[in-house]
């Protein structure tokens, strides 16, 4: 092995840009996890819905993102889509509509098996006081399944979080992207990347702490 | 004049290929008790079932008090929200209980109430404990259902439809899910409904039960009605050879 002088100064030197990166990133995260669950709870409903048409839209939707790679998505959304449409979008929001409908698709999957999973007498019997069945799905459905659903979401949530570094390739000033600029100022890749590394990894290490005990908790209600 | 409560005629649903009621007509005086026997897979649940549009047949007619359904021609399928007007007035046992294990017990019962009929919580709540004192678990409204035994799960699912104040109530096999040492306490709130005049239809194995408490029994084979009259009567000196077949099943219990 070749011997290497650490100079993890440098990232201190450029302590700002990291912090910035780290907020874009986190924000970044936050719009796009809490878009996505709209997006994922309207899809998974659909999935659900009497009409075989609104089954049909949300499926196509949620197989398409689901089984395109994020980096292409991200690309097309960004280059392709305006000179379909004539309008050119900034990379920013680019990113929050490609990540959020991407994310949503994940998320649908979890709330539609999460609301499958509670058994049919439960509907039914909301159904036999006079419920409608948006209340059912309301009043009785949807606060159990959300309990299950919990930890799965959480986890696609996490992996939302890992998912926004690929914004960088659209030049939007996230943590990675900052990374690179400081990188290619320093020649210190090894540092900046090592500090990168680490940093999503001291932010998500306490939430998978978080999921697991969710999910023990689950288990033990059940 | 009519003294009905419900009035089924020409009821007909099939699953797939399998017709499952085939032309169902039955009466239900006001305050009356019918027992619905029958072999397993005879319909009886379908059709209770019917009666709540929880199972929506394809021709035929449900009468339940003053509001009327008819399912012939091409007569488009009501809303959801007409539907659940209609079930409102229709309390349903069913044999797993189907308690919301969110809610505790007190909840459970209030729910109704408050979510359909939009009553004040505190007026909800008095109601709720006064049924769940009326059978017997007034101790019980704070807890949440997964501490009760199963017959005190039936009680609460008992009151929780009685919230309601149904026309009717209707029972499918509400003691078939329970230990033998709990299915007493269970049929004791029947009967006590029976005798304040409540009108019921109860899908029942409880031959005795059937003989003791309800007015009318009906014996179902095969999707059709194929005995009805007075309750002794059916079960002590049955007309048709099936319904001695199936009742000889239960001569040594019952
Ligand atoms: N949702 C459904 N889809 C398809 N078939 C059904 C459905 N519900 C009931 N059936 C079938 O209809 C027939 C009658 O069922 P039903 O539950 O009404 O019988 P039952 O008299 O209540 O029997 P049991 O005493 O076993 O409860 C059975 O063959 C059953 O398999
Ligand atoms: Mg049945």
């Amino acid at each position: 092995m070749i011997s290497y002088t650490w100079h993890f100064e440098v990232v201190w030197q450029y302590s700002r840009l990291f912090l910035a990166g780290t907020g874009v990133t986190i924000g970044l995260t936050i719009a796009v996890v809490i878009l996505g669950l709209l997006i994922g709870l309207v899809a998974g409903l659909m999935q659900l819905s009497r009409s075989a048409a609104l089954r049909w839209v949300s499926w196509a939707y949620i197989e398409m993102f689901r089984l395109t790679p994020l980096l292409v998505l991200l690309l097309w959304f960004y280059y392709a889509l305006p000179m379909l449409t004539g309008i050119k979008i900034d990379a920013l929001s680019a990113s929050v509509i490609t990540l959020s409908l991407y994310g949503g698709s994940f998320y649908a999957e979890v709330i539609r098996g999460g609301i499958i999973s509670i058994e049919p007498g439960q509907s039914e019997a909301g159904l036999a006081l006079g419920m409608t069945p948006a209340r059912v799905m309301r009043r009785i459905v949807l606060p159990q399944a959300i309990k299950r659903m919990i930890p799965p979401l959480m986890n696609q949530s996490i992996i939302q979080f890992k998912n926004t570094s690929l914004v960088s390739v659209l030049a939007v000033p996230d943590l990675l992207y900052q990374g690179q600029i400081v990188a290619m100022d320093t020649y210190r890749a090894l540092e900046v990347y090592t500090a990168i590394a680490a940093i999503y990894f001291v932010v998500l290490l306490p939430l998978t702490v978080i999921v697991k005990m969710a999910e023990r908790r689950l288990a033990q209600s059940n | 004049m009519d003294n009905c409560k419900i009035e089924i005629s020409g009821l007909r649903k099939s699953f797939g290929s399998l017709q499952v009621l085939r032309d169902i007509n039955l009466k239900v005086e006001t305050g009356s008790v019918v027992a619905l026997i029958g072999p397993s897979g005879s319909g009886k649940s379908t059709l209770l079932r019917c009666i709540n549009l929880l199972v929506i047949p394809e021709g035929g007619r449900i009468r339940v008090g003053d509001d009327a359904f008819s399912f012939d021609g091409n007569a488009k399928l009501s809303s959801a929200r007409e539907q659940a007007r209609f079930r409102s007035n229709t309390g349903m046992v069913f044999q797993h209980f189907n308690l919301f294990p969110h809610m505790t017990v007190v909840q459970n019962v209030m729910e109704g109430p408050l979510s359909v009929k939009g009553m004040p919580k505190a007026e909800a709540e008095a109601r709720a404990r006064k049924l769940l004192a009326k059978v017997g678990l007034s101790d019980k409204g704070d807890v949440f259902p997964n501490k009760l035994s199963g017959g005190q799960k039936q009680r609460v699912a008992i009151a929780r439809a009685l919230a309601m104040e149904p026309a009717v109530m209707l029972f499918d096999e509400v003691t078939s899910a329970l230990d033998p040492e709990l299915v007493g306490e269970v049929l004791g709130v029947m009967r006590d409904l029976a005798k304040d005049g409540m009108t019921m239809i109860i899908v029942t194995h409880e031959i005795g039960f059937a003989r003791e408490v309800a007015d009318r029994v009906v014996f179902m084979r095969d999707g059709v009605i194929v005995e009805e009259g007075p309750a002794r009567e059916v079960i002590e000196h049955p007309k048709e050879e099936t319904t001695r077949v199936f009742l000889s099943h239960f001569h040594n219990r019952g």
